[in-house]
């Protein structure tokens, strides 16, 4: 038993560190975003328009403001993406409504607006490539990160509905002898085929995420160009006070 | 010019003001690094007063508005993100360098006689900090905003009688609502802000008439020259003001780095739960104060009995405020102490580190007891001071400071 406290003991201060959000216990594949790519930041957009948009909300976030930072420009905005009078200044609303939201789906679809900053990019690239068949469930379907989830698998028509509960977070095995990859994260066997390859799903869903990480925090590349001027500034103006003050000390010694 | 302050000093005596508290105020030419914290925790008082003036613009203080508010400003209003991270990554600022404050106080004896006074205002401004950062807290209306203020509302129920009319008395609720955010808001936006305010006006005060303590622990006030200047102070304006510069420019580099770069800091400064809008029927997995707190929850957690865990976990901020008549050493500054002094210096700063840690992750039975023996830790450095102080041998202190 000391043995066990002295080791939390040790344990408690080389981790004091470490991330305070205690992270997911569940296995999660990695994502590598990069909110500066505006052509994955356009795919993801319009992907979350086909496919999510019908069913969460953005309500914190305007269609010009994604327009704006994603370099698109208004007029293509208005006539591919914007349905009926929307306009371009409003927040990213849906007209499904709470209570029926809750009879389709046990709960209401959350709004996605800050699901990123909430869950994190990789519990998000996991979760969309976590589906996979399960009789017992309402839309016939699970998901490996997020048990008995009441969503169904809306992207199924690009990645096919994967027959096992696919195994994430996993490093890729490489066969010594052949140099192939004998093992690695996601779906091997699918109950139904999808119109794209698994290559060419995680892009898309790599490029969802992408573009859910620059809406939970649209301020972040403009944060970070301020960000790099205001400490040139204050190195110069160390340099500056620092002298100031070795001369106004110099008497003192 | 002259002509001017002229004008205003036949009226009111600001060229007096200004060389009692500044160009002749005489502080010690031998402060260390230790010295910046307590101008630093100016600079972070006046960032979240203008910071807050500003958020207050746009925040709307209703259950319904509130949270939505919060993203109004972080995407709507021009540098809304920006007035928005500096206030929030102020106020563990505020702390780390509060903290870093008192502790160059317990190292150097600055609580001793004649500074109690100090010492004691000091206390008062560290409460109020906790009650303005508890309520600030609220505000976002996220669900650690939310069920953070439920438990801790909630522990003033655990006192035996009025307890629970108490908590209903703090909320104005049967449950944290939006009452308790509206009323929340007054207190954090104009009450608090007043009593810290005035707090630091006497903090300083009561400084400027003892005169500020040092590293070597040594009234420099006992050794002056034949004008009645103390041979070992110098001016605060210029020496100090433009050595406190270097120390503020120094802070703002690493500010700015965190406000522009991690102002999640990892979840500590902004919590991920608090992502989501409050939803009192959701509780979240693991409720967790800010980092800031953590050291008393842990103290908290670690008591079986509710009441007792509330008595221990007041007790621990309560006993500071006796530490000017607990520490019987002749000498004031750690240098001159004895060896049990350090040691049980050195034990307490990591009795409240490790605490702090504890306090932000879950609850295992190893963790618990290993929470009970730190607190068994933090109270013995207070308790136990009376009794090591007196009986360890010090060293010998020089007549002037040792530069």
């Amino acid at each position: 038993m000391i043995k066990r406290i002295v080791l939390t003991a040790f344990l408690s201060i080389c981790s004091l560190g470490v991330n305070a959000a205690g992270g997911s216990a569940i296995p999660l594949d990695h994502i590598k975003t990069n909110i500066s790519d505006k052509e994955s930041l356009q795919s993801g957009l319009s992907t979350f328009m086909n496919y999510c948009f019908a069913c969460h909300s953005m309500q914190y976030a305007r269609y010009e403001r994604a327009a704006v930072d994603l370099d698109i420009p208004q007029k293509v905005f208005e006539e591919n993406l914007l349905v009926g009078d929307t306009k371009i200044g409003q927040l990213m609303t849906i007209s499904m409504a709470e209570d029926q939201a809750k009879l389709w789906f046990g709960n209401p679809p959350p709004d996605l607006t800050l699901s990123a900053r909430l869950r994190g990019g990789d519990w998000l690239y996991s979760y969309m490539r976590g589906f996979y068949v399960d009789s017992k469930r309402p839309y016939g379907v699970n998901n490996v990160v997020f048990k008995d989830v009441g969503m169904p698998h809306v992207l199924a028509g690009l990645q096919g509905v994967c027959a096992e509960a696919p195994e994430l977070g996993v490093e890729p095995v490489v066969d010594p002898l052949s140099g192939n990859v004998v093992k690695q994260s996601g779906c091997y066997e699918f109950a139904t085929e999808g119109s794209l390859s698994p290559e060419e799903y995680d892009l898309v869903i790599h490029d969802l995420v992408n573009f859910l990480t620059y809406v939970g925090e649209p301020s972040k590349l403009e944060s970070e160009r301020i960000g790099r001027n205001v400490l040139i500034f204050l190195a110069f103006l160390f340099v500056f006070v620092y002298f100031l003050n070795k001369e106004y000390w110099r008497e003192m010694h | 010019m002259q002509k001017l302050i002229n004008w205003i000093d036949e009226r009111l005596p600001i060229t007096e003001a200004f060389e009692n508290h500044m160009s002749k105020y005489y502080a010690p030419k031998n402060f260390n690094v230790w010295y910046i914290f307590g101008v630093l925790s100016m600079v972070v008082l006046v960032n979240q007063l203008l910071t807050g003036i500003w958020l207050t613009m746009s925040y709307n203080p209703t259950a319904e508005g509130a949270f939505a508010s919060v993203e109004y400003i972080m995407r709507d209003v021009e540098y809304g993100w920006l007035l928005r991270y500096l206030h929030s990554t102020g106020a563990s600022a505020f702390f780390i360098v509060v903290y870093l404050h008192m502790f160059r106080g317990l190292m150097y004896g600055s609580y001793k006689k004649p500074r109690e006074l100090i010492w004691i205002f000091g206390m008062a401004i560290y409460l109020a900090l906790m009650a303005e950062a508890f309520m600030g807290y609220l505000l976002p209306w996220g669900q650690m905003s939310y069920w953070g203020a439920q438990v801790i509302v909630n522990l003033f129920g655990a006192i035996p009688y009025i307890g629970e009319g108490l908590s209903l008395w703090i909320r104005g609720d049967y449950l944290i609502s939006g009452v308790t955010l509206n009323r929340f808001f007054a207190l954090h936006v104009a009450a608090l802000p007043i009593v810290i305010l005035a707090l630091v006006v006497l903090h300083i005060l009561a400084l400027h008439t003892v005169g500020s303590n040092n590293p070597d622990g040594i009234e420099i006030k006992k050794n002056k020259d034949e004008n009645g200047i103390p041979k070992d102070g110098i001016p605060f304006h210029p020496f100090y003001s433009v050595h406190d510069l270097v120390g503020i420019v120094v802070f703002l580099f690493v500010f700015c780095g965190v406000v522009f770069f991690f102002p999640e800091m990892g979840g500590y400064f902004l919590e991920k739960p608090n992502f989501e809008p409050a939803n009192s029927l959701k509780t979240p997995e693991h409720i967790a104060p800010v980092w800031y707190f953590t050291p008393f929850y842990a103290m908290l957690r670690a008591v079986p009995h509710a009441f007792s865990g509330v008595i221990v976990m007041g007790g621990a901020i309560a006993i500071l405020f006796v530490l000017p008549w607990l520490d019987r050493s002749p000498v004031k500054s750690i240098r001159y102490k004895g060896w049990m002094s350090k040691l049980a210096l050195a034990l307490l700063v990591v009795s409240f580190a490790v605490l702090g840690y504890l306090g932000v992750v879950a609850a295992t039975p190893e963790r618990t007891i290993l929470a009970r023996i730190l607190t068994a830790v933090y109270f013995a450095y207070f308790i136990l001071m009376p009794w090591f102080t007196r009986i360890e041998k010090t060293k010998p202190v020089p007549e002037r400071v040792t530069g």
